[in-house]
């Protein structure tokens, strides 16, 4: 078994396994280790699928725009359907309020290069027909933003990155990181000893755990989120649907109709559920239900197939921690998603190559800054 | 138009029903007020409901029990399971052509809380097990719920008499009459609330249990939990297997025997156990041909005595032998047969097909344990019982039911009985699989008139010593499961006769003429008229033609509907008869032309994921049904790889894949599919 590799990356989920493809591309030689029995198993696959470059701030709109078109050019250019669909990121306004924030931040985001549009309350009822119109001032939407298959995406990317010569490990276990004069040397698990140069910490959930190995404190918790996916229909809307209005017991909620023609949808607790149990409430339906059905009627009829729950490993923030640390040469963060590892994750396997193969650019420092562990995480994402 | 109704049933009531005009892809059409759209289909000669939108291949009944969703069709504008929704006056249904079209919705929705309801008890399933765990339960608050209209579970499906015990399991007695005394003596008892039409959805964390009654959705929090949802059937693996007309033995008991529909005309049956046995009596009961049975084992694992009664009717068994290939374009025209090895590989030259327009899978079942599992997750205490823990007969079932009644009664820790020891044996007794077949034993004398027994084989099974007002049937051990044996002493009453519920005791009466011996069979297959002067051939216990004898006369038996054949038969084969064969020899002749075999086996029918997909990713490496899944949606479907999960692990032993290196398919709310509306408007049907 081979035992020295440039890099590790410890965990094989929505971050680790586009990270693995890009590092294998530049022929650097890369172990992805994961504890559990294959690609995907941990919050990868409980993603509803949602891609966008539709955020506030520069550096996930950039990564954003990145992930989007590798996730677009996928099937192109290597021939596996990934289920990917350019059907746009829509936020409808039903206050004043919502529209306002809406619009201001739709100047910062057109700055940054986004493609976004305030439509009317009619012409948001073509994309969504039958949405309740009642009270709605209109809608922002993002063409460029689409969707895709978290399962299909990431099992794809894992047999490319195979053929290019990645290597994974499963059902293995991290349980040190090695280090010598404040530098990497190599990773114990609970069935051997690797050397290394990088170790790429891309744990999700388990962030934490992996960052304390080498003495760093990361602010990353996860907090739960249940979501659920119905039986497939003939397409009858078009975007994903975010509602921000906060409820009684929840904050927001997103659906959409992905490629099978199912619907996919997902809803923010408030106050959150700390911690990583998987175990469904009866809770939840009766909660995105109420809202969902009140917001689009015609769902009432949808039948619903199948629930699932996850975890978004929130920072303080909303933004996601990634790069090098100073303490500790040849270990890199990437952790923090915030819910988007899906999304972000191949633009950030770019970056995190970039890095390590130190070919980053002047614009990559720019995007870094948003991710940087060093920063105060005072500020809030708008669009968690 | 085409009457595909049962109008004369030799067990069942055919009552008179209401007729209603429904509408089928725009055409005009009759239905029974208060049957299921799938039935009221079946009656009228359609069984193509749609097309998949995978591969465009044409789908229709599989399951008949709300759990898949194959038989969905579009119900004005709505599409729902056909086999669950009641059809109404006027009703506009549609094929579903690819992906259905969800309609628009002009009103706003109603919303509103979902009830809750604290109980004691909650029993998950009105079948034999479930109902007789209720009367057993007397002080604390039971609710006992059954997805179906009426409660008695498979046994309203059942019209053959019961085996096991009479004192414990109302042996003798047919079994859907069973189903109505025990649900009766439940809804006497006043702790005991009942919700028919309702469907648990799933057992979640917070220790709730989401229910969905007449179309409500309800959450119950039960301190114990008692799982008698019974089981479900396997499907099998072979080219073909995704054409229309091949379903499973319940979803055609259904049809047949619930909603008194002929959903075929020439049935083949995969399976010799109890249940594809049993289901072609059903057939015949129902004036289906059968054209033959396959079982992949040398000898069939059901009752001997159920086998018997096929061959003797005329139905050829056909041991060592699988099916190579469904055939035909859209629904099923033909299978192939072939025999195997004893490594269950096709022997090649083998192959014989046979034309027919169903094909029953009965390949075995396995426990509904599901509420089971994530109530033990969620802490709260749950027993099973039935079929839900362990595949076994009814009788069984009502058994050990009783038994989990008392124990779940005995953990809330009030004054109840111990129970026996003695139980705990006659349960694992009434569990029993068949046992060693013997050599016959008969009387040796030829005067007056006694009993022959055809019962070789050991099974738990006792009415024909109950019954005799002589106690001339005894039964050798002290034990259910021993040979009955005649003793002395019989008057001649015919009360054996007419109980065996394997039909396998005969009357032989020398009292008139000794040379020729009048010979007294049971028949219930009255839909094939036997009328007193006719000649039928009598057969052996084999189903071997032995001489074509006159009818002398026929006794029904008005209490059970059985009727009691006389033939008038020369004494050297008298004691042989056991019966006489109904079905032509024409019927079971393979077709001498070629036919064009399928090649594509299908693991997931829900999403259409063949064999040899899954085979690839396996010799890849892959031994996570989850990523299976994620790559080829095998699991994804309507039916919650209810259907798909055991044919998967078949493939994976197939390639070599020890059983502890394969990892599990996480299981997840809800097990049958809910309009989200449901979850939104606890009102719904009670609006004010």
């Amino acid at each position: 078994m081979k035992q020295n590799y440039d890099v590790i990356i410890i965990g094989a989920g929505s971050v680790g396994v586009p990270t693995a493809l890009a590092l294998a591309k530049n022929n650097i030689e890369v172990l992805v280790i994961d504890e559990l029995a294959s690609v995907g198993q941990g919050n990868n696959k409980k993603a509803i699928g949602g891609i966008r470059a539709t955020h506030s701030d520069y550096g996930k709109i950039k990564i954003g725009q990145r992930s989007l078109e590798i996730f677009s050019n996928w099937e192109k250019e290597y021939g596996d359907d990934i289920g990917w669909q350019q059907n746009g990121y829509s936020y409808p306004a039903y206050t004043e309020k919502d529209e306002k924030m809406l619009k201001d931040l739709m100047k910062i985001q057109r700055s940054f290069g986004l493609n976004i549009e305030w439509l009317s309350p009619e012409k948001y009822n073509k994309l969504v027909p039958g949405i309740n119109m009642e009270s709605l001032r209109g809608s922002t939407f993002s063409p460029e933003d689409g969707s895709a298959s978290p399962l299909l995406a990431i099992n794809s990317f894992y047999f490319k990155s195979k053929e290019l010569g990645a290597d994974y490990h499963f059902g293995e276990k991290v349980l040190d990181i090695a280090t010598q004069n404040e530098k990497v040397v190599g990773v114990r698990t609970d069935c051997g000893k690797y050397s290394c140069k990088y170790v790429v910490n891309a744990a999700g959930n388990f962030a934490k755990e992996i960052g304390k190995m080498v003495n760093l404190d990361l602010p990353v918790q996860p907090d739960c989120h249940e979501a659920a996916i119905t039986e497939p229909v003939k397409p009858f809307f078009q975007p994903m649907v975010v509602d921000m209005r906060p409820a009684a017991d929840s904050a927001n909620y997103y659906f959409y109709q992905n490629n099978e023609g199912q619907v996919v949808f997902c809803i923010t607790p408030d106050p959150p559920i700390l911690g990583t149990c998987n175990e469904s409430t009866s809770h939840f339906f009766p909660q995105v239900a109420k809202r969902m059905v009140g917001l689009y009627p015609r769902l009432a009829n949808l039948k619903v197939r199948r629930a699932w729950r996850g975890q978004y490993p929130m920072t303080p923030d909303g933004f996601p921690i990634v790069g090098t640390v100073q303490q500790l040469e040849g270990y890199i963060n990437a952790v923090g998603m915030c819910g988007q590892g899906f999304m972000l994750g191949p633009g950030l396997g770019e970056l995190i190559s970039r890095i390590i193969s130190d070919s980053k650019n002047l614009d990559d420092d720019k995007i870094l800054e948003s991710f940087d562990i060093n920063r105060d995480f005072s500020g809030t994402e708008k669009f968690k | 138009m085409k009457d595909n109704r049962i109008k004369q049933h030799p067990i069942l009531d055919v009552k008179e029903q209401p007729t209603i005009t429904f509408y089928w892809n725009k055409q005009p059409y009759q239905a029974q007020k208060g049957e299921v759209i799938a039935s009221a289909l079946f009656a009228n000669g359609i069984r193509v409901f749609g097309h998949h939108h995978k591969d465009g291949s044409a789908q229709g009944i599989f399951c008949a029990n709300g759990q898949c969703a194959k038989c969905t069709v579009i119900a004005n504008g709505v599409p729902v399971k056909s086999c669950m929704t009641p059809v109404k006056e006027n009703m506009r249904v549609e094929s579903v052509e690819g992906l259905p079209q969800l309609p628009e919705v002009q009103e706003r929705p109603n919303i509103a809380d979902i009830e809750e309801k604290d109980v004691d008890v909650l029993i998950i399933g009105g079948g034999p097990a479930g109902l007789s765990a209720a009367l057993q339960i007397k002080k604390q608050s039971v609710l006992l719920i059954d997805d179906k209209a009426k409660l008695g579970g498979k046994l309203v499906l059942q019209t053959h008499k019961f085996f096991g015990s009479v004192e414990d399991s109302h042996a003798g007695t047919r079994g859907n009459q069973i189903g109505q005394i025990l649900a009766a003596e439940v809804e006497k008892q006043k702790n005991v609330e009942t919700w028919v039409n309702s469907t648990a959805l799933y057992v979640f964390y917070d220790k709730k249990v989401g229910i969905l009654k007449d179309d409500t959705y309800k959450l119950v929090k039960p301190k114990v939990i008692l799982n008698t949802a019974g089981a479900r059937e396997k499907f099998l693996k072979f080219p073909g297997n995704k054409l229309a007309g091949i379903y499973g033995a319940g979803a055609f008991q259904t049809l047949v025997n619930r909603d008194l529909v002929r959903p075929t005309k020439r049935l083949f049956i995969v399976g010799g156990g109890n249940v594809g046995l049993i289901a072609g009596y059903h057939a015949l009961q129902a004036g289906i041909e059968v054209v033959g049975l396959v079982e992949a084992m040398p000898r069939c694992g059901g009752y001997k005595v159920h086998a018997d009664k096929l061959r003797r009717l005329g139905v050829p068994i056909y041991t060592s032998h699988t099916v190579a290939s469904a055939n035909g374009e859209e629904t099923i025209e033909s299978v192939t047969i072939a025999q195997i090895d004893e490594n269950f590989n096709i022997i090649k030259g083998t192959e014989k097909t046979f034309e027919c327009d169903t094909l029953l899978i009965a390949v075995g079942l396995e426990p509904v344990n599901e509420f089971a599992f994530e109530a033990e997750k969620a802490g709260i205490p749950v027993f099973s019982a039935g079929d839900a823990l362990e595949i076994a007969e009814a009788s069984s079932a009502m058994f050990n039911g009783k038994i989990a009644g008392l124990r779940v009664a005995q953990s809330f820790g009030n004054e109840v009985k111990n129970i026996p020891d003695s139980w705990y044996e006659k349960a694992e007794i009434l569990k029993s699989h068949p046992g060693p077949i013997y050599d016959y034993d008969l009387p040796r004398e030829e005067t007056g008139v006694m009993p022959i027994i055809h019962c070789l084989q050991e099974i738990p099974c006792n009415p024909c010593t109950t019954i005799c007002p002589t106690n001339s049937i005894r039964i050798k051990q002290e034990n259910l499961m021993g040979i009955p044996k005649y003793v002395g002493g019989c008057i001649g009453c015919g009360k054996c006769v007419a109980i065996c519920p394997g039909l396998a005791i005969t009357l032989v009466d020398y009292r008139q003429e000794s040379k020729n011996p009048i010979v007294t069979v049971p028949y219930e297959v009255m839909n094939h008229q036997v009328k007193v002067g006719d000649t039928v051939p009598a057969v052996d216990i084999n189903g071997d033609f032995l001489a074509d004898l006159e009818v002398v006369k026929i006794t029904p038996m008005k209490n059970n509907k059985t009727n009691l054949i006389r033939l008038k038969s020369p004494k050297e084969i008298a004691k042989k008869i056991v019966s006489f064969r109904i079905q032509e020899a024409e019927v079971s002749k393979p077709l001498s032309q070629e036919v064009k075999l399928q090649d594509e086996e299908m693991v997931c029918l829900c999403e259409r994921v063949s064999a040899g997909e899954v085979r690839k990713l396996i010799k890849q490496g892959i031994t996570d049904l989850n990523q299976i899944k994620a790559i080829t949606r095998a699991g994804m479907g309507p039916c919650g790889s209810k259907t798909c999960d055991n044919l998967l692990k078949q493939l994976m032993r197939q390639e070599g894949i020890p059983f502890d290196e394969i990892v599990e398919n996480v299981r997840r709310p809800v097990f049958v599919e809910v309009p989200l509306g449901k979850f939104a408007d606890g009102e719904q049907g009670g609006k004010k």
